[in-house]
């Protein structure tokens, strides 16, 4: 079997949120990156894949060369090698058509990634990637089994989860419970510098739309404590202060 | 010219959220509005649908659309584009919709954004506003094709409930085989209970409530508001409730009008689920809780002595 797991190297979950050159760049300024939190579910996923099926797991990653360490810590979880299309990952559009593109010729029976990144938050880019493809597409899964050639899958639907069936090969959109997040061992650290990491240039892409700008939130107001022996007065609060009861 | 809505019911009666999105269509003021619904739905509520400024009503009754097959509802959603020659769909947040509108976009050679949190600005081209860094920024973005698809967040537009019915037509869009590529086997599916993602007020609790058995005053407290109850991530991790209560950046994006948060630290992780609640009421022991600095209105104290008042008080308001 051939895994596929697509990765984002997105700022740390903790990252303050800022931007520079009026608003139209995000603010990289003492940023730590990771490997978006839904992708190291679906690469967690693929390593128990391949420790209990057998198979040979590539990453893939859409990126300048500074995403490399983000995708050496992908290799260290225990990915076999991994391939950075060489572009800034400008819109999704762009992004699933490079993943398409390189996927298009590997064969691979699953391709696994996150949900949605956590920097734009689409949630399209498997969806994208299965159409171009002409692969069905799954999203949000909770739970990946194999059986043969089917694969078995609990996604998630509103208020609960579906128990579907599905042949490979397909894209999925991961999401927790489907693994537990893995860390990287010394081994892994170690015998990660050595894998192959391909480095490929981009395919021509349209983009269909334009970032004009970014904007943050209004500053939250001051809050107001209640003493605990006041639920009344909180209630009164609610109800004639901010009108939401 | 039209906008196409894809409106999606639950068991027969549609969703809240895609009356909104029927709103939405309707605000945008681009054409007929036209609501795309699949599989079955009680014909009542589809025609109810024009209460929200729905035109015309297209109903596709292939049974196999029952399921939530993403690929069968982006093949009828760019056939109706065709028929009705639509330039712009509207979808309401789901479990399916960003994936719909992915496949739609491909299919239908359009532009597309999710997650858009307002009614477009027009002035110079299309640019919708979509919620980035999981609710903590903002992005202004022109959709520069002919043909748009959009995904919409909960509160993108005034609610409203007025004129009449809709007049309710089938339609039968060609479906292939290879549109319905799997096999639902099972659900597992909350019944009776108020979900997360259409709620108006949620009551969430963390680890602070310190096990699972603790839970009747959050649930409690929650029936007295009409209220879903949520919960932070290592008590869904920890199995004291179902992963679907979950909130915040790895768990449900929730943006209610009242969300209290019961012994919660308030995590930035948390945080980014519910920061675009209208009102947050935190109620934590530690007065240094990261929590306070996101809130409306904070309580130090007690959990435990805390909840149980501010039920009866509740109840109280209410009687
Ligand atoms: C990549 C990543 C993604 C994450 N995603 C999420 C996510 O989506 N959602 C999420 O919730 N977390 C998420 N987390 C975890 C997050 O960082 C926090 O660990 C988590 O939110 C803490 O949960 P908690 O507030 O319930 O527990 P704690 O941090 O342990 O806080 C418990 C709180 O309860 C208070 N308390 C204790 N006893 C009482 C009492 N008797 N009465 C009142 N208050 C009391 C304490 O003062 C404390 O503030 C994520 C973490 C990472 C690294």
């Amino acid at each position: 079997m051939k895994i596929l797991v697509c990765i984002t190297h997105v700022p740390d979950t903790t990252s303050r949120i800022a931007f520079t050159d009026g608003d139209t760049k995000f603010d990289t300024n003492g940023v730590q990156y990771i490997i978006g939190p839904y992708e190291d579910y679906a690469i967690a996923r693929a390593i128990e894949l391949k420790e209990s099926h057998g198979a040979a797991v590539t990453v893939v990653n859409v990126g300048g060369a500074e995403t490399e360490p983000t995708i050496r810590k992908a290799l260290a979880i225990g990915a076999d090698d991994a391939i950075r299309i060489n572009a800034d990952p400008e819109d999704s559009f762009f992004v699933a058509t490079q993943i398409a593109n390189v996927a298009k010729d590997g064969d691979y029976d699953l391709i696994l990634m996150g949900r949605e990144s956590i920097d734009f938050n689409g949630g399209v880019v498997h969806g994208m990637v299965g159409e171009l493809l002409g692969i069905p597409s799954v999203s949000p899964v909770m739970k990946l089994d194999i059986d043969g050639n089917v694969s078995k899958i609990a996604r998630e639907i509103e208020g609960g989860k579906e128990f579907i069936e599905l042949k490979m090969p397909f894209v999925a959109g991961c999401q927790e419970p489907i693994a537990e997040w893995k860390i990287p061992n010394m081994r892994g650290i170690m015998t990660a510098r050595s894998k192959p990491l391909n480095v490929v240039d981009p395919v021509d892409s349209e983009h269909p739309d334009k970032l004009v700008k970014f904007e943050l939130p209004p500053p939250k107001g001051t809050i107001k404590m209640i003493d605990p022996g006041q639920m009344d007065e909180l209630v009164s609060l609610l109800k004639n202060e901010a009108k939401v009861l | 010219m039209s906008v196409i809505v894809f409106v999606e019911h639950d068991e027969g009666r549609i969703k809240k959220s895609s009356r909104e999105a029927v709103c939405y269509a309707s605000a945008i003021d681009a054409g007929d509005v036209i609501a795309l619904v699949c599989g079955n739905a009680e014909p009542k509520e589809m025609e109810l649908l024009g209460q929200n400024g729905a035109d015309r009503v297209l109903h596709a009754t292939e049974s196999r659309l029952d399921h939530g097959d993403i690929q069968a509802y982006a093949s009828v959603i760019s056939q109706a584009m065709d028929n009705e020659n639509a330039d712009i769909v509207i979808l309401a947040k789901s479990s399916v919709s960003d994936a719909v509108a992915a496949r739609t976009a491909i299919k239908s050679n359009a532009s597309f954004a999710t997650n858009v949190t307002e009614l477009p600005n027009t002035s110079d081209g299309f640019m919708v506003k979509r919620s980035i860094f999981t609710g903590n920024a903002f992005a202004w973005v022109k959709l520069l094709k002919a043909k748009k698809i959009i995904g919409i967040s909960k509160n993108a537009v005034a609610y409203k409930e007025e004129g009449g019915s809709a007049e309710v037509s089938d339609f039968s869009p060609v479906l292939n085989e290879s549109d319905f590529n799997s096999t639902v086997t099972g659900r597992d599916k909350a019944t009776g209970v108020v979900l997360l993602p259409e709620a108006e007020i949620i009551v969430s609790g963390g680890r602070g409530l310190k096990g699972p058995e603790n839970w009747g005053m959050i649930e409690d407290l929650a029936e007295a508001l009409g209220a879903a109850t949520g919960c932070s991530k290592p008590v869904s991790d920890l199995e004291w409730r179902p992963h679907r209560e979950h909130v915040g950046q790895t768990g449900v994006k929730v943006s209610p009008n009242l969300y209290i948060a019961v012994g919660i630290s308030g995590a930035i992780q948390h945080l980014a689920g519910v920061n675009s609640s209208k009102v947050i009421v935190v109620i934590n022991k530690d007065p240094e809780a990261p929590f306070f600095n996101a809130a409306d209105y904070g309580v130090v104290g007690d959990a435990f002595e805390v909840v149980p008042k501010l039920t009866d008080a509740v109840k109280a308001m209410r009687d």
